[in-house]
């Protein structure tokens, strides 16, 4: 244990090493903390509640009002502050967001391990599953299920349906990369030596495949988030969300079918889309410099005077 | 693998992928609590018990779901027959069929426009890796996949209409409904400048990229240095040898973006309220017209599983590759 313990060490300090000196990597760890606070300590944050109403010394509620000392982003179509709302509604947001990558970061490790380890006919399965996966266009399917899994009653939150729906769609990316991943592990010498001298399937899977394969498992849940995140607050706007638990999505679901472009307040249609670009961003420079660190890829050419290594940031796994 | 079976492979997908997207929607709608004979007579007629029952027999709802159902509805499917609209009270498929031209032209333009320029900067990108186009290229592309279709939309049109006074929404203003050619064309172009530009530079940064990576994979390979040595300049190694080659992936992206660019249509036509598919879907959920929503579904995914499939058969006829593997 204390043997692994500083192996651990030695790799986190040699990782932070590394990552320190990445700007763009420090620019995500930046926002998506920033985020993170934001939600946490959301009642902090700000004098109201996101439901209370904002009146002016007459007892008027002020309706779509730019922001003042009052409120400082100003406030909503029923006299809402939208301040209050944003840092509220970074909770809902997140939290759709990091469950649903987690489990389609579950589900996708689950199925790539499964296939690249045993391979045959799971293998088969598996990849011809996200062959079908990947060509149904999602959003048009996410929206059919949404919308039916609502009208069945199931004594289910609109949040939980929603979180469901993503995580069990966008695993398939995952399973992928986790599934080449282990084809290639599986074929090192140390595991073929614990073969050898009779360890079990699972015990190989969990003492010599899992630990090689995590730090990309960690960089792809990453993005995964964010594909998430920006895809909850596309179907909350097309009203598919929880107008109890509004996420950001639900903000300019509200924003938009209330008027707030022709009214001209601004106000209540650009920071619920700031946030949502700003958490999105931070969780693809993040998740990109971490899946650098792991696997460098060669990008000189002949064209150029010196060839080197340099790692390219690509945007986030498969998107939509 | 020759391209026989390359190609029998793929039809194969198309064809599971089609039965995967039938099933989902036969058994989705089938679940639903409330009575599908309320499906084909609208949602707010009063009926007596009696016609209802006698109704539900002639739709064949008293047999089995499997497979008696199942086969009826498939068969019904497969002559374009999609049920009623329940809040437009009209055949799904004759709504549909008149959105599809709007969402085509939609689209269309906005991806040619993508493609022509996401080509030419990833190719310029790649090559002078490094330089302010670069840098610029991966900027632009990365906080363009961080940002909400729908939001980019709602700014655009706030923009759009408020400093240069483009049209908020709708394809041909009111008053030049039934005029004449020469008045509706300028009119039309007027009110799609908003939406497919979103639809550009919603799409833009994805094939930038993949160009990008994809010249940069290219201009790696010898026969690019034998064409260097040559003495060709910069300019003629990327026309002759690097461009062909570096556009292949790009044409795998067009078909897998199919998908991606539905979303972006039931995003875009719903902010612009651009009357087409995508703002039918739109409305098909907020009314829960679950008719017209399944037949909008099963008509998109069958589209994009088609043209997923087209796009891989002309990839063998393009990549001489997969002919000699």
């Amino acid at each position: 244990m204390n043997e692994h313990w500083t192996l651990f060490k030695r790799n986190l300090q040699n990782f932070w090493g590394d990552f320190r000196g990445n700007r763009m990597g420090l620019i995500g760890a930046f926002l998506v903390l920033t985020a993170l606070i934001a939600a946490v300590f959301a009642p902090s944050l700000s004098r109201y509640s996101p439901s209370e109403v904002i009146r002016d010394e007459n007892g008027r509620g002020l309706t779509f009002a730019p922001p003042s000392v009052h409120a400082p982003l100003g406030t909503d179509d029923a006299g809402r502050d939208v301040w209050t709302q944003l840092i509220y509604g970074a909770r809902i947001s997140m939290t759709v967001g990091f469950l649903a990558g987690f489990i389609a970061m579950f589900v996708g490790s689950l199925f790539g391990i499964t296939a690249g380890y045993f391979g045959g006919w799971v293998d088969n399965l598996l990849m011809r599953t996200t062959d079908v996966l990947l060509v149904i266009p999602d959003l048009p399917l996410m929206i059919v299920l949404v919308a039916t899994l609502r009208q069945m009653q199931l004594k289910i939150s609109p949040l939980t349906v929603l979180i469901l729906v993503i995580g069990l769609l966008y695993w398939t990316s995952t399973a992928r990369l986790i599934r080449s991943q282990v084809l290639t592990i599986k074929e090192r010498q140390f595991v073929a030596r614990a073969r050898a001298i009779g360890a079990g399937h699972f015990h190989i899977i969990r003492k010599h495949i899992l630990p090689q394969i995590m730090p990309l498992i960690v960089a792809n849940t990453v993005l995964i988030i964010s594909t998430a995140i920006l895809v909850e607050s596309g179907l909350a706007f097309l009203g598919l969300g929880d107008p109890t638990q509004p996420s950001w999505g639900t903000m300019l679901n509200f924003a938009f079918s209330r008027n707030a472009v022709t009214n001209g307040a601004w106000w209540f249609y650009l920071p619920p889309g700031l946030a949502i670009v700003w958490i999105s961003l931070g969780c693809v420079l993040l998740g990109n410099v971490l899946e650098e660190m792991l696997n460098p890829r060669l990008t000189g050419h002949n064209l150029e005077d010196e060839r080197h290594m340099v790692s390219i940031p690509a945007p986030g796994a498969s998107s939509d | 693998m020759n391209r026989r079976d390359y190609l029998i492979r793929k039809l194969g997908l198309a064809l599971v992928t089609i039965f995967v997207v039938v099933i989902i929607n036969f058994l989705l709608f089938r679940v639903l609590p409330g009575d599908p004979v309320r499906s084909v007579i609208g949602r707010n007629v009063r009926i007596s018990a009696d016609t209802q029952q006698a109704l539900r027999e002639q739709f064949g709802l008293d047999k089995p779901i499997f497979p008696d159902q199942f086969l009826d509805t498939l068969g019904q499917w497969a002559r374009g027959n999609l049920g009623v609209s329940w809040s437009l009270r009209k055949p799904v498929n004759e709504i549909l069929l008149s959105k599809l031209w709007n969402t085509l032209l939609l689209i269309g333009i906005g991806q040619i426009l993508a493609i022509l320029l996401g080509v030419t900067l990833g190719l310029i990108a790649g090559w002078k890796r490094k330089s302010a186009v670069d840098v610029g290229a991966l900027t632009f592309s990365l906080i363009a996949w961080a940002t909400p279709t729908f939001w980019l939309g709602i700014i655009l049109l706030a923009a759009g209409s408020t400093w240069l006074g483009l049209p908020t929404g709708g394809i041909v203003s009111p008053a030049n409904v039934g005029k004449p050619l020469y008045t509706v064309i300028p009119d039309v172009a007027h009110h799609l400048i908003l939406p497919t530009l979103t639809l550009t530079i919603l799409y833009l940064g994805e094939y930038m990229l993949i160009m990008r990576s994809s010249i940069l994979e290219v201009l790696s390979e010898d026969y690019i240095l034998t064409a260097k040595a040559k003495g060709m300049s910069h300019w003629q190694v990327l026309r002759k040898h690097a461009l062909k080659n570096a556009m292949l992936p790009i044409v795998t992206l067009i078909a897998l973006n199919l998908g991606f660019t539905v979303s972006g249509a039931i995003y875009i036509e719903t902010v612009f309220s651009y009357d087409g598919l995508g703002k039918m879907f739109q409305i098909a959920l907020v009314k829960q017209d679950y008719p017209l929503l399944q037949g909008a579904f099963l008509l998109l995914a069958i589209s994009v599983i088609i043209a997923n499939m087209l796009a891989d058969i002309l990839y063998t006829y393009l990549d001489p590759r997969v002919k000699a593997t």
